[in-house]
């Protein structure tokens, strides 16, 4: 795990439809998300409403149902959709030859 | 196959020298003769014995709809014509850039002046014992072809690795050819990379349908063969015989050359706008290159590439600004087209359309009144139309309502409000094929009274059957009642037009098997549905196919998922099944050294007599539940719609009003009904006389012993509104107290709507309903009571053994761990 990016695993370890977290020492986790159409994306494992556990939500389209109480959390950029209203924070990916790179510095960012 | 006009004398002009004689190499080549045909002297080193030919039409080749001459793009007249060296079948091995020369296997050696890199890309082999057997092949040119060919006139079993385009048209071809023709695809779904879950579905259907088996979340374990390859192992132990197995599972850009040569190589080898690599007198185009960060695998791109090296070779530059592609599947009579981002995401809108009976799937999704992306099964008549609009940016707003009908529809002259277009129809214009309801039959119906889409459902039977018309329907009414329409049934979700009650009847009437078919079938408008929808759709699969439907964890509900309770700091609880609320020395100790060991900070006795573990984290569930298994418990499933306790009391074993055995009913009961997903949760309580001491009144099934037998009592709830149960009836023995409550139970697994309590559920359908279904007719009781037992059988594995045993470790361990002060020392 060294650079800007931080190597955190397979593409083929996230269920699809589903989500892996990733524990930072001394801070939140962060969840990494997989659509149905195949897509990464990662957010700091915490609604913006009470901070339920967004890596453990069910996952359609492009956004996250928080399994506290049912908001739904886009995964590209951590808004709240609908009516509520709030964000959290999200973490770059990319793909690199079937691995899930995150960005270390929103990571940290995000996490802390 | 050589063609080597000596250099003329005195021919001055720079010579460029391609590696490459396929798709790439030879149309940059003729782009450059198209703008100056005299600028450069051309050489053209191909590794194939062959003249350049069309890639990707191998696939008819193989298919036997094309010979190999109809996919030849330039024959030697045109090598010939353009005063172009062919040295064909002997590959550039070596490039020396400081001497500016390359030198061939063979040993010829060239120099040159601008030198252009066009190697393609390398079937990717995943590295498996007996990948390299005789027989095992991929699919990339036209040997491999030959190879496929002579395997198929040999007849036999064939394995294609991979469901992507190229595996999927190789299997397709080998199957015309007669051979019998199994896929295996990594992924849970077919060309993952170019289609959505749903089209997918059907993809893999048609191809089923053709003969063809498809092997989805299939993972190749090693080729085995005894001297030439006999079958593919998957992981899972299968084994199937091969006389041929084709990879295709990928390509990777052909970089050995210039990596060699001390070119900058990352996925590919890198060039800027104008194809040009770090060394300005090479450059390189096609598959072999990475632009911008971007490989690409079609043939689109390499168009667009071509055009702008060509520029830059004859000094007028435009540069390459990347490509959006299109996907196409060569296999005919089946029509998939993908074009652009369908990921969605934010912002985005999902325009779909479903069509069942014609087996056509189309979603358009647009962002900011642009198009960026499109999937079309089945009906792929206006995709180029959809990927010019893509490619072109253009604004669809106008455009919106009819976009997804295609060109005709949207730009055609046709109205463009849905209202007036319905308005305009002719009294005898058919609304509903399914029932053949026409347009005047809709409005007579609306004029007698049917003032909702559920009343002209059940009247006239418009959009009653698959519900494609519903659109047109709701028009009609909105035309004919102006604001007195009365809003329709209650949707199960947005996702659908459709009821529970509907959603259900149809799944069982259709015989649908999973929820990618229910979506498609019944015209769900998103492609995989939300999170009220998909619980329900797996529930209803599951209570419909018991035994033979395979549970989708992505659709359950957190707590169902993770086989616990989870807490709002992100924890979670746990509870041990206790029988009928009875526990020993030994489960006892078990669960005090669970709570010691783990840090449990708090236990609590529940409401349903049994225990409760709070605290435990998502990683250590695995270990709490080997230990608690190892004490003889199972999971309580205090977190499922499913069975949750029995709850008794002591009864007359030891109560001096006891009169009946209730703890020991109760016990019996919980060993016959645990492990029952249900619509919700669900709990019994047996009583051993009129005191009732187990609250059994308030509880779904309660049971209340009397001397002369056993009261029966259902739909009670001591929620948020206290409902006091509805007697059903009285038996005289444990048997029958048994066979009634399997009964009900079953009966309510079947009829209420997901995430309906029975209390609810009967105060919907009247308890003299379920009075005659299960009181008054035996038949019809013996007949739920044994498909709940029947669906029982495959309904009572411990979840909890299963998961300490490692199954779906990964919804417990973290992907991974990550110190950033130990990253910084």
């Amino acid at each position: 795990m060294t650079g800007d990016w931080l190597d955190i695993g397979w593409v083929d370890e996230i269920p699809v439809r589903g989500s892996r977290t990733v524990q930072v020492a001394g801070g939140d986790d962060i969840a990494v998300f997989r659509t149905a159409e195949g897509k990464v994306f990662a957010l700091r494992d915490r609604c913006p409403h009470k901070h339920g556990r967004l890596s453990q939500g069910i996952v359609h389209g492009g956004a996250v149902a928080c399994p506290l109480h049912n908001w739904r959390i886009s995964l590209s950029t951590g808004e709240a959709l609908g009516e509520d209203k709030g964000c959290t924070p999200t973490v770059p990916v990319k793909i690199d030859a079937g691995r899930v790179l995150i960005c270390r510095a929103s990571t940290l960012k995000a996490a802390a | 196959m050589k063609h080597h006009p000596l250099k003329p004398e005195g021919d001055t002009r720079d010579h460029l020298v391609v590696i490459g004689n396929g798709m790439a190499g030879c149309r940059a080549v003729e782009e450059l003769l198209a703008r100056d045909p005299a600028r450069y002297r051309v050489t053209i080193f191909g590794a194939e014995p062959r003249v350049n030919y069309n890639r990707i039409m191998l696939s008819p080749v193989l298919a036997g709809e094309k010979s190999f001459d109809d996919i030849v793009i330039n024959d030697a007249d045109w090598y010939a014509a353009n005063g172009i060296a062919l040295v064909a079948g002997d590959p550039v091995a070596a490039i020396d850039r400081a001497a500016r020369t390359v030198t061939t296997r063979g040993g010829t050696t060239e120099s040159y002046d601008r030198l252009l890199i066009a190697t393609g890309s390398d079937p990717f082999i995943i590295p498996v014992p007996g990948k390299d057997l005789p027989g095992v092949i991929a699919f990339r040119d036209m040997d491999d072809v030959d190879t496929m060919l002579a395997a198929a006139d040999a007849g036999g079993d064939a394995v294609v690795i991979g469901g992507g385009l190229l595996g999927l048209e190789a299997a397709h071809g080998l199957s015309l050819r007669g051979m019998k023709v199994t896929v295996i695809h990594l992924m849970p779904t077919l060309m993952e990379r170019q289609l959505d879950e749903a089209a997918g579905w059907l993809l893999k259907q048609a191809l089923e349908a053709r003969g063809q088996t498809i092997l989805t979340g299939a993972d190749t374990a090693e080729i085995i063969g005894n001297g030439k390859v006999e079958g593919v192992k998957l992981k899972d132990g299968t084994l199937i015989p091969a006389s041929l197995v084709v990879m295709a599972v990928g390509i990777r850009p052909s970089v050995a050359l210039a990596r060699d040569a001390g070119l900058a190589v990352g996925r590919g080898i890198q060039v800027d706008d104008h194809m040009v690599t770090s060394d300005p007198h090479v450059l390189a185009v096609g598959e072999c290159v990475e632009h911008d960060g971007q490989v690409y695998g079609l043939v689109a791109p390499l168009w667009d590439m071509c055009r702008s090296l060509a520029d830059g070779l004859v000094e007028q530059p435009t540069g390459y600004r990347g490509s959006v592609t299109s996907t196409k599947l060569k296999v005919s009579g089946i029509d998939v087209f993908s074009a652009g981002d369908f990921s969605g995401g934010d912002g985005c809108e999902d325009i779909v359309l479903r069509d069942a009976s014609r087996g056509v799937y189309k979603r358009v999704i647009v962002k900011d009144d642009r198009i960026v992306g499109a999937v079309l099964y089945g009906d792929t008549a206006d995709g180029s139309w959809y990927f010019d609009l893509l490619k072109k940016q253009e604004d669809v707003s106008d455009l919106r309502d009819l976009l997804i009908f295609g060109q005709s529809f949207a730009s055609g002259g046709g109205a463009a409000d849905p209202k007036a277009a319905v308005a305009a129809l002719s009294d005898d214009a058919e609304i509903c094929g399914c029932n053949g309801v026409t347009k005047g039959q809709v409005v007579s119906c609306i004029a007698k009274g049917a003032h909702s889409l559920d009343a002209l459902r059940g009247t006239c039977k418009a959009s009653a059957s698959c519900g494609s018309c519903t659109g047109l329907v709701e028009n009609l009414l909105a035309l004919t009642l102006g604001d007195d329409v009365q809003s329709g049934p209650k949707t199960m979700c947005k996702c659908t037009s459709f009821g529970h009650d509907d959603v259900r009847r149809e799944i069982v009437a259709q015989a649908m098997r999973s929820i990618p078919e229910v979506m498609q079938k019944l015209h769900w408008t998103t492609p995989d549905g939300c999170s009220s929808c998909r619980p329900a759709l797996n529930y209803y699969l599951l209570c419909a196919l018991p035994g033979d439907y395979v549970d989708d964890q992505q659709s359950r509900f957190v707590n169902e998922r993770m086989h616990a309770n989870i807490q709002k700091d992100g924890t979670y609880s746990v509870v041990p099944r206790m029988w009928g609320g009875l526990t020993n020395p030994r489960e006892l100790r078990a669960i005090a050294d669970v709570v010691e060991k783990f840090n449990a900070p708090m236990v609590k006795v529940t409401g349903g007599q049994r225990l409760d573990i709070f605290g435990i984290k998502k990683e250590d569930l695995p270990a709490v539940w080997a230990d608690l298994n190892a004490a003889g418990m199972v999971s309580g499933h205090a977190y499922g719609k499913s069975l949750r306790t029995v709850k008794t009391c002591v009864g007359s074993e030891w109560c001096r009003f006891g009169t009946q055995d209730s703890t020991g009913l109760g016990v019996k009961i919980e060993r016959m009904s645990w492990g029952s997903w249900m619509p919700h949760k669900f709990k019994i309580a047996v009583s051993g006389c009129p005191r009732n001491c187990a609250e059994a009144t308030i509880k779904d099934f309660g049971i209340v012993c009397v001397d002369s037998g056993y009261e029966l009592h259902v739909g009670g709830n001591g929620g948020i509104h206290v409902r006091a149960t509805d007697l059903l009836c009285k038996v005289a023995t444990e048997q029958e107290a048994m066979d009634y409550c399997a009964a009900f139970i079953q009966l309510y697994r079947e009829e209420a709507r997901y995430l309906e309590r029975t209390a609810p559920w009967i105060e919907r359908v009247g308890v003299d309903y379920v009075k005659a279904r299960i009181a008054d007719d035996p038949a019809g009781r013996e007949a739920l009571r044994a498909r709940f037992l029947y669906a029982q059988s495959f309904s009572q594995d411990d979840p909890w053994a299963q998961r300490a045993e490692g199954a779906e470790r990964e919804h417990h361990a973290p992907m991974a761990r990550f110190t950033p002060q130990e990253e910084w020392a």
